[in-house]
């Protein structure tokens, strides 16, 4: 499989008037053509700065990449200006955020909408343009799509505002697109329609997809790798399979723990993680999550872990993991993970 | 829409009556009549005249005659001007007051945004602050000052525009900045903060994310919804610039209907008084109801009924 | 990978409190916006303004041994000087002396259309926010008619057929002006009413008055404070504006208002009669703006990061 993007060493800063605060702090990843890759963790994590910064959206102040590198197909994007990026965006990048609601323009009609960036990458007549979003409207299921082309955003309902932004943001068929938590504002039901909505034309277009949630049902759902992220560092990454089902931080324990599953017992308690996330304006020496982390060791609280390798898809950055530590019990809730994971494995042999 | 207007001007038709009402039996509450302030009326004559007037029909009668005659467009005589009609007085006045009036809006609309885009695009940086102290002395200063001032500098001494008087075109213009400052001023911060608004929402990121030229951005997105506020503050605009008019008039020797009615309120002419009070309130209303309609053109969510379109 | 000691893979003492902290130190909500309030510079200029004006107001006419309104023409149209600071009137009074009286005339009359409008606003705002329904329905209908009457328009009737003077002149004013700070109330009332400590007061028993008075308004301080403020500038424009048409208070007390008009016909030929009270007003109006903006932008909820 061929790389589509590498992030390197990615940090990026606020200067808010409380001081700097370190949204991201050091973020590594790949991502491969065609597939998907989840984002998750809780609010404040970083994983919306992370994706808007590849994208470049992040306004330059007060926000700055104070480090790194961000490949697209081989080329690096932090150092370009916005009007570089503007033939990027929207042509070989495309995003779609979280509030359908004010996510498009009020005033606008929505094939306007579409229209706009098929006229600007692929230079089209206004008239080729509108057939081709009647098109694309129709692609994403919305029905009757030649009356609403002609439409206003607050004639649409929610679920068919978000897949009018899924239309425009595929219009030019990107080979990279960015969801922002798309589902978190819709009701459950609508939510499973975007989500096969996505995987069809993913399997369509050939995009790769980088999906931020917060919610591992989802994960679950749509993605091939995940990425967990802790106050501006992924800590845990791997396979949809290994994470779920052996997942070695503490974190992704604690997150895998507070989701009810439909084998666990009614005795089996849904376990919160205590505590909020830390301060990024003064972020703490070691390992950020060890004020909450049940299983810390001293270490935790001198250095920060590297990332240690499990296999070749999957790494965590946890101390538990280096020769020296002791062996813990990971909480109910994911040891049985674990053992129906391995049985799992026995059986496929 | 039709339907809209209907239920409006019905409201209107009320308010207005409304008003001629309250300035009837205010002008009636007004110490003395008339004729009081004038020199010694031999009570015939006086008697002569009320009856002339017809000021010595009993109240009710007065009231409704009067309600009649505004019905008709008839605002009676000038009691001061005994050979003119309020009409006659309105309609000498009208037209130069309405010319140096939407002069001054054009100004005041043109400036402003202007000013209060650049503001917002250029948001914390010297152009923004600038604009913004522009703007606050803009609102401090009142009309009358800055007028003093104005003509004082231009006129006066640098003699670049003449100081009074309505004869030409270059007459028009310092009365014209004078009564635009303050209105100006408002609506450069008015069009700064829609703005900064408008660019704090999320459609505003969809439209970087698709890749459009930040101009593109700047006038098809953010412009056009930041412009909204700005319309539906035209109607308390135009009741400022009418009010403004008042001592812009009498400062530049304009002889407009503002510089009338002032004289007619130092002369308690209540005939002039109140005719033209209600001819101001029928303009202010007007203009109020066509702001709205306009508002109701530009903005797809509103429908006119008085309900937002649902989903 | 370097060496680390063995023993730091023991567990840490894990103290519950420490999770719990929120590490950045929280202010309290006033704190918070004062302090956003102190770096608006343009807003302490006019603090310090305003400082200095009311202590003029208090202080400036005992600072000369002229007074208000002694006449005395033989020095009419006297230049300022080191007698007179600021200069004489037509009628050989101290302008000084005027200027800090009319001060004082000024700024009560803005004080007291800003409290007045402040009292009925809230009442019937508040009141019509919280009853809801056709209590509310009704009171806004009225506030809306009586908002469609042109306020100068009605200020100006008013005061052709009343008495001249400070009272009518601020009850011409209060009249209508009301009507914007209960606008306000309402709005805020209507957000508030259905937080969760209002339910729960609710639960408790509490009465209507209790929570208006304990909750409702405290927490509507903000946009309240912001009206007021921005009320008074409004009032001293308002005077400014009558006076000008000769509808201002009586000789011969000396309003801002009337030393500008009686200034005006004489700029060219003794300019100080215009320039003082002139200034004044602009740099008055200037201040309360200011600080009416800087109060509003510490408030707003957005702001905040």
């Amino acid at each position: 499989m061929e790389k589509l993007l590498e992030v390197k060493d990615l940090e990026v800063s606020f200067q808010t008037y409380a001081g700097e605060v370190k949204a991201v702090r050091g973020v590594n990843f790949d991502l491969y053509k065609g597939e998907t890759l989840a984002i998750v963790g809780e609010s404040g994590s970083g994983k919306s700065v992370t994706s808007q910064t590849i994208m470049k959206l992040i306004p330059m102040p007060p926000g700055k990449i104070t480090n790194g590198q961000i490949l697209f197909d081989g080329e690096d994007l932090v150092p370009k200006t916005d009007k570089e990026m503007e033939k990027i965006r929207g042509k070989d990048i495309g995003m779609i955020f979280q509030d359908p609601m004010t996510s498009l323009n009020p005033t606008m009609k929505v094939g306007m909408q579409i229209m706009e960036g098929l006229i600007k990458h692929q230079n089209m007549s206004k008239g080729n343009a509108k057939d081709r979003a009647i098109e694309l409207l129709r692609l994403v299921g919305i029905p009757s799509p030649e009356k609403r082309v002609n439409q206003y955003p607050h004639e649409f309902s929610g679920g068919m505002r978000q897949r009018a932004m899924i239309a425009i943001a595929l219009a030019s068929s990107p080979k990279l697109l960015i969801a922002d938590e798309p589902t978190t504002a819709l009701d459950v039901t609508i939510q499973a329609q975007i989500l096969e909505l996505m995987k069809e034309l993913q399997k369509k277009l050939e995009t790769a997809i980088i999906f931020i949630t917060h919610d591992l049902g989802v994960v679950a759902n749509v993605a091939d790798r995940v990425a967990v992220m802790y106050a501006g560092k992924i800590i845990e990454t791997g396979t949809v399979d290994e994470i779920f089902y052996n997942p070695k931080h503490p974190y992704t324990w604690g997150l895998l723990s507070s989701m009810p599953s439909l084998d666990s017992d009614e005795k089996t308690e849904l376990m919160a993680i205590p505590g909020s996330p830390p301060d990024l304006t003064n972020p703490p020496q070691g390992d950020a999550f060890a004020p909450r982390n049940h299983y810390a060791m001293k270490i935790d609280f001198e250095m920060e872990p590297p990332m240690f390798k499990v296999s070749d898809t999957h790494y965590a950055a946890t101390w538990l993991l280096h020769p020296d530590a002791p062996k813990v019990d990971p909480p109910e809730a994911v040891k049985r993970r674990m053992k129906n994971f391995s049985s799992e494995k026995l059986r496929k042999g | 829409m039709a339907k809209y207007i209907m239920k409006r001007l019905i409201y209107m038709l009320f308010s207005l009556i409304m008003i001629v009402t309250a300035t009837f039996f205010l002008m009636q509450a007004a110490p003395g009549g008339p004729f009081t302030s004038e020199k010694d009326v031999p009570p015939e004559i006086e008697a002569a005249l009320n009856a002339h007037y017809g000021l010595d029909q009993p109240l009710y009668k007065q009231y409704f005659n009067y309600l009649y005659d505004v019905a008709r467009w008839d605002f009676g005589p000038s009691f001061k001007y005994k050979a003119m009609t309020v009409n006659e007085i309105i309609n000498n006045g009208f037209p130069i007051s309405l010319f140096l009036g939407i002069e001054a809006i054009l100004i005041a609309i043109a400036f402003g945004v202007v000013l209060g885009v650049i503001a917002a695009l250029y948001h914390n940086k010297w152009q923004d602050y600038s604009a913004m102290i522009i703007a606050v002395f803009g609102i401090s200063v009142p009309s009358f000052i800055l007028a003093t001032v104005l003509q004082y500098i231009f006129a006066i001494k640098l003699d670049i525009f003449p100081v009074a008087r309505w004869e030409s075109f270059m007459h028009t213009i310092l009365p014209a900045i004078a009564l635009a400052s303050s209105p100006m001023a408002f609506i450069a911060r008015l069009t700064r903060s829609s703005m900064l608004e408008v660019l704090s929402n999320d459609y505003i990121k969809t439209a970087r994310a698709k890749g459009l030229a930040q101009g593109a951005i700047t006038v098809k997105h953010t412009i056009r919804n930041a412009m909204l506020p700005v319309v539906s503050y035209m109607g308390p605009l135009t009741a400022g610039i009418l009010t403004g008019s008042f001592v812009i008039e009498k400062i530049f020797g304009i002889p407009g209907l503002g510089d009338e009615f002032v004289t007619s309120i130092t002369n308690r002419d209540y005939t002039v008084i109140m005719g033209v009070t209600v001819f101001y309130s029928i303009l202010l209303l007007v203009s109020v109801l066509l702001v709205d309609i306009l508002y109701g053109f530009i903005d797809p969510r509103i429908k006119l009924s008085g309900a937002k379109k649902g989903e | 990978m370097q060496n680390i000691p063995k023993e730091l893979f023991t567990p840490a003492t894990l103290n519950e409190n420490e999770a719990e902290k929120i590490s950045k130190p929280s202010l309290s909500f006033w704190k918070d916006v004062t302090t956003r309030f102190k770096k608006n510079k343009l807003a302490l200029v006019g603090v310090v303004l305003l400082i200095l004006l009311v202590l003029m107001a208090i202080f400036g006419p005992m600072m000369n041994e002229f007074d208000y309104r002694t006449t005395n023409l033989a020095n009419a149209n006297k230049a300022p000087s080191s007698v007179h600071w600021f200069g004489t009137d037509e009628l050989g009074r101290d302008v000084f002396t005027r200027t800090w009286e009319g001060a004082r005339i000024s700024l009560f009359i803005g004080l007291a259309a800003a409290v007045i409008d402040l009292i009925i606003g809230v009442l019937w705002g508040g009141i019509s926010g919280y009853m809801g329904g056709k209590v509310d329905e009704f009171m806004m209908r009225v506030a809306d008619i009586l908002y469609g009457v042109p306020y100068l328009l009605l200020v100006i009737l008013l005061m052709v057929i009343l008495e001249q003077g400070i009272g009518t002149m601020i009850l011409a004013m209060t009249i209508t002006g009301w009507i914007n700070m209960a606008r306000i109330v309402r709005g805020q009332v209507l957000q508030l009413k259905y937080q969760e400590y209002v339910l729960a007061a609710q639960t408790l028993g509490a009465d209507v008055k209790r929570i208006m008075f304990k909750h409702l308004i405290p927490n509507s301080m903000g946009p309240i404070l912001v009206t007021m403020t921005l009320t008074i500038p409004n009032a001293i424009f308002t005077e400014s504006f009558l006076s000008y048409l000769g509808l201002g208070v009586q000789v011969p007390l000396a309003s801002w208002g009337t030393m500008a008009s009686e200034g005006l016909p004489a700029f060219e030929y003794y300019p100080w009669r215009l320039f003082f009270p002139a200034t004044l007003i602009c740099i008055t109006i200037f201040a309360f703006n200011v600080i009416g903006d800087g109060m509003r932008d510490a408030l707003d909820p957005r702001l905040r990061k």
